[in-house]
């Protein structure tokens, strides 16, 4: 391990941002995604995975994702809910792995709600 | 650096580690690799939480869920529910004692959102054996700032302003302390830090001492580690290397030409080594045995050379303060007392652990909002303060605030950072006694007063527990107990009398029910109480009969039970067992009383033999 200088601490401090952000809060954007047992059969695990990877791949470091369970429609699971710090929720509904990758760049990178998923928005909150 | 979605971090303590963390972090991995989830969540074990008492303790995030208790077969709920459908696992929840509902979330939890966070800032937050993750949360920058942007009289000056007094001992100040030792023109000096029970970040220690050895200009210093914590051994001795590697100490640190490294030093297991003139001489390899002061360590300390002495807390603090400045340290606490203090609170309360606190908070405050409150059925009586030494503070003071100042008014010190709650289940003069039985063991000899002033001590208190002693005696305590305090060479000796002196100075009264009433009214002292049980109350349950010991009791199922005077053992298990208020505790002579009078309708040895052969 090389000796360090002042700049190498503040690197090292950047490279572990996203692991803060989850631990510590106040991150700009909450995901949710939707895993009750029908969310599951459903492939909401596959949307999880695709996320991670995404999120992992362009470093985004103020994005957390969790999970919750049952959203109550069945029907148009895999669902995931959308929340951007001081802006109503956005739940998206029968997602796939190049729906969320939509998502990911327009609305959380590029601050457009993508209407053609979206479910409602509203002010409900996920849990 | 991979992201995860959740980080579990599971405590990794001294207590949780003894209640099973590796286990348990194994369970996870073993749970998590089975459902492929290994990328997306992060275990990690962490320092010391603070809540020992409910450990294994375990925290996820971003959810900030906190589980208590936690065992290995847990595991697999807290994956399917929580980490996959996100549902907080609610039997592991922390329950709030009066009202029985769960706060799931840390943030909620009152005995930790009543707390204020410095020195334990890291605390379950951070892994401690990796130096990133410490970097990561600001770790180092302090340093960086003293070596690189400030002389040694500007960090004087700072931590001077700042007010920081020592959280080891009797609070001296440490800009006061190093100024001493800075100025000296020796050619060599020392930073030690002594040896603490409280577990903080290891990487705070040793940014604390460098920051500490280059405002004096000591190029070696010693870590004072207590030999039976292996884990925290284990863990300065990785954050050692790990420093070393990262050229964080050694030469040269961060480029700024400043050389400085540290050893650690295994104390032994006496108590009185923990003095700071004691642990010098047993550094040098002499026998830990106090000397007299002056010369103070920082004029002249190991091998001669002035030495600053700290303990774990004062310089966990310096960092921050460096950080920070002066003005942020003092906008917690009081003018004389600046910042927070960490105490381990224990006794009988609800919440018990490690807290972190604000200087000039009540005793009240520290009991009832973080301590969550007496447990159900039990009546406060005092709160220890100071740990083992500490003077026993009653009721009408707890509106005090805790600072240096208004402790030691009341024969209370903060020393070592214990605060335990006494209730009516303690006898004050056997706790009294306690502490002197400790400082008879722990005197090292070297000086009469304590040396032969705690036996005799202890002699006079014996008299009172066994019920031979007389009102004069209690002058003669005081009088003594002034003299120990007063001409004793260290602060063993010096602070070992007050709970003596606290306890005749607020309970005298319980001194003099055992002169004279021969009555032990907490049923601690077995020579003077007697057990029965009240036939009004008493609605025949059994409970007592089952625990006690010895047999004692009988009584027909929903009659009116009674005790054997002769068998009982005076052991209190009955009367912590009944629910009814029937048990009581009554003075020495009833027993003869009972032994002799009301012999009962059926025999009770009969009644007893019974009960063994059913
Ligand atoms: C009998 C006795 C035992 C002590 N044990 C310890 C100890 O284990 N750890 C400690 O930090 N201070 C202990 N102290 C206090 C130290 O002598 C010293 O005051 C303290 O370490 C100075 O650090 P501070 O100025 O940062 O408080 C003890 C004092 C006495 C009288
Ligand atoms: S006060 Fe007690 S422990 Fe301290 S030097 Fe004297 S005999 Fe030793
Ligand atoms: S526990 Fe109390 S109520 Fe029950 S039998 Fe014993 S004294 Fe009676
Ligand atoms: S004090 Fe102990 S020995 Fe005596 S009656 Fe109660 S339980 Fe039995
Ligand atoms: S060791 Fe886990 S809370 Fe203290």
């Amino acid at each position: 391990m090389p000796r360090l200088t002042v700049e190498d601490l503040k690197r090292i401090k950047e490279q572990h941002k996203a692991a803060f952000t989850v631990r510590e809060g106040g991150a700009r954007v909450k995901i949710t995604v939707h895993m009750g047992t029908c969310g599951i059969a459903a492939g909401a695990r596959r949307v999880m995975e695709t996320l991670l990877s995404e999120i992992n791949r362009q470093g985004l470091t103020d994005v957390i994702v969790t999970t919750s369970g049952c959203a109550g429609l069945c029907s148009k699971e895999p669902m995931a809910t959308v929340e951007v710090s001081k802006e109503a929720p956005v739940k998206y509904v029968q997602l796939d792995e190049e729906k969320i990758k939509r998502i990911l760049l327009e609305h959380i990178n590029q601050g457009k709600v993508v209407e053609e998923f979206a479910l409602v928005t509203g002010n409900e909150t996920a849990i | 650096m991979d992201k995860y979605r959740c980080n579990v971090m599971l405590c990794g303590g001294t207590g949780c580690s003894a209640g099973g963390s590796l286990k348990i972090k194994e369970a996870l991995q073993q749970g998590l690799k089975e459902r492929g989830m290994e990328d997306e969540v992060n275990i990690q074990l962490t320092s010391c939480n603070g809540f020992c008492p409910q450990g294994p303790i375990m925290i996820i995030y971003p959810d900030d869920v906190l589980y208590q208790k936690v065992s290995p077969k847990d595991v697999t709920a807290i994956i399917e529910e929580h980490l996959i459908k996100g549902r907080p696992v609610e039997r592991l929840l922390y329950k709030e004692p009066a009202k029985k509902q769960s706060i799931p979330t840390v943030k909620d939890i009152p005995f930790f959102n009543k707390q204020v966070l410095r020195a334990l800032k890291n605390k379950g937050l951070i892994d401690p054996e990796n130096i990133d993750e410490y970097i990561a949360r600001d770790g180092y920058q302090a340093a960086a700032k003293a070596l690189l942007e400030m002389t040694p009289e500007e960090i004087i000056e700072v931590v001077k302003d700042s007010g920081l007094r020592g959280r080891g001992g009797a609070g001296a100040l440490t800009g006061m302390k190093w100024q001493i030792c800075a100025q000296s023109k020796a050619p060599e000096k020392f930073i030690v830090c002594n040896r603490s029970i409280i577990e903080v970040e290891p990487h705070l220690i040793l940014e604390g001492m460098i920051i500490g050895a280059r405002a004096i200009g000591a190029s070696q210093g010693y870590i004072y580690v207590r030999s039976g914590a292996p884990i925290i051994i284990e863990r300065l001795k990785k954050a050692l290397t790990q420093a070393r590697e990262y050229g964080l100490l050694g030469e040269n640190i961060l480029e700024s030409g400043f050389n400085f490294d540290i050893e650690l030093f295994m104390s032994s297991d006496e108590f009185v080594c923990g003095e700071e003139t004691a642990l010098l001489m047993s550094i040098q390899s002499m026998r830990g045995m106090p000397t007299p002061r002056p010369p103070f360590p920082a004029e002249k300390g190991l091998w001669d050379m002035p030495t600053v002495i700290n303990t774990v807390e004062t310089f966990a603090n310096i960092p921050l303060i460096i950080q920070n400045g002066a003005q942020w340290f003092r906008s917690v606490g009081t003018e004389k007392s600046a910042g927070t203090k960490i105490f381990s609170l224990s006794g009988a309360l609800n919440n018990t652990g490690l807290i972190e606190v604000p200087m000039g908070i009540t005793l009240k405050s520290i009991i009832d909002d973080i301590g969550g409150g007496l447990i159900k059925g039990r009546r406060f009586k005092a709160v220890q303060v100071g740990g083992s030494t500490g003077g026993y503070i009653p009721e009408q003071y707890l509106d005090v605030p805790v600072t240096y100042e208004d402790v030691t008014q009341l024969d209370a010190i903060i020393g070592s950072g214990g605060i335990a709650v006494l209730s009516d289940l303690n006898c004050m003069v056997s706790s009294a006694k306690f502490t002197i039985e400790f400082a008879v063991d722990e005197s090292c000899g070297k000086c009469p007063p304590c040396r032969i002033g705690t036996s005799v001590m202890l002699e006079l208190l014996n008299k009172v527990t066994t019920g031979t002693a007389t009102e004069e005696d209690i002058d003669l305590m005081e009088d003594l107990a002034f003299d120990i305090k007063t001409t004793s060479l260290c602060g063993l000796g010096q602070t070992a009398m007050n709970p003596v002196l606290s306890t005749i100075r607020f309970f005298r009264e319980e001194y003099l029910e055992h002169i004279n009433d021969k009555w032990c009214k907490a049923g601690v002292c077995k020579e003077l109480c007697t057990f029965y049980i009240d036939k009004e109350k008493c609605i025949g349950c059994g409970a007592c009969a089952r625990i006690c010991p010895k047999k004692a009791i009988s009584g027909e199922k929903k009659k009116p039970h009674q005790i054997d005077q002769s068998s009982c053992i005076q052991c209190r298990s009955c009367y912590e067992t009944c629910k009814f208020n029937a048990l009581k505790i009554g003075p020495r002579r009833m027993r003869e009383e009972l032994m002799n009078s009301d012999i009962p309708e059926n025999s009770t040895a009969e009644e007893s033999s019974k009960e063994v052969a059913g």
